[in-house]
């Protein structure tokens, strides 16, 4: 709140530097943070393969074979495999970042960070396994 | 205004992430790598379909795609800001990518209103 409202148009214009543009090249956390926030990238890839599988599969059989053979091919493995590592970065920075955005209590007693990211590993895990299953077992 | 939206797009940004986190890979490394590359089989179109009309299925695939996309918009926003400079471009950046997020859902919905 300001305590003189005609004083907005005074506000300060701060001093930066000009940063240029491949400044995160230099230093690897520098670069390891870009790859973190580049991430996102792989999972919006594999939202909209999802997406295209979906109507593939309501658009019928021809269509869902059309969409494998798609996938066969070695442009999308490789595409596959490049945003399957970027996501795996994600998940790993995700949970190990989690006990830092989290706080959960139990009256006065605080539960510790390295549990919080645990119980996230765990979650992981679980949902790894039985997907696995179901497409293994159920398919 | 500025300060109801924020934290909004910030949600949907966590949401997105733990759901991205939890389920893309699995998901991707079966459907993207496993079973084009013969390791696993391919899931017959009759039971994916029936699968997929459950309706606790479908909300779950609009979750999937639709926080994913969200949780993108939000982070290839700030990255665009960050790592290339871009900030003055802001609203254009903002308008492309929850835009983008926001149709990407619309369409997610329609095609799930057909099984």
């Amino acid at each position: 709140m300001n305590v003189n409202p005609t004083d907005v148009k005074f506000e300060l214009k701060w001093y930066r530097a000009r940063m240029p543009i491949f400044w995160w090249v230099h230093k690897w956390v520098h670069f390891r943070f870009i790859l973190r926030e580049l991430t996102s990238l792989a999972v919006a890839f594999y939202a909209i393969t999802l997406l295209f599988y979906l109507r593939s599969l309501a658009e019928g059989p021809q269509m869902y074979e059309d969409f494998l053979a798609w996938m066969k091919t070695p442009l999308a493995v490789g595409l596959n495999i490049i945003a399957f590592v970027f996501v795996f970065f994600h998940s790993i920075t995700w949970f190990n970042l989690a006990p830092k955005a989290i706080s959960i209590r139990f009256g006065k007693m605080r539960i510790a960070g390295i549990s919080i990211a645990l119980m996230n590993y765990g979650a992981w895990i679980v949902i790894t396994v039985v997907i696995f299953w179901f497409f293994i077992i159920g398919l | 205004m500025k300060k109801i939206i924020e934290p909004f797009w910030w949600t949907l940004f966590g949401a997105g992430g733990a759901i991205a986190a939890l389920f893309i890979p699995v998901l991707l490394f079966l459907n993207g790598i496993a079973i084009p590359l013969g390791w696993i089989d391919t899931p017959r179109y009759e039971v994916l379909y029936a699968l997929i009309k459950h309706p606790l299925i479908k909300l779950c695939l609009l979750g999937v795609i639709s926080l994913s996309l969200f949780h993108w918009a939000h982070r290839f926003r700030f990255t665009l800001y960050d790592g290339l400079q871009l900030k003055h471009l802001n609203k254009l950046i903002a308008g492309i990518c929850y835009g983008g997020a926001l149709a990407a859902t619309l369409s997610a919905v329609v095609i799930l209103l057909q099984f």
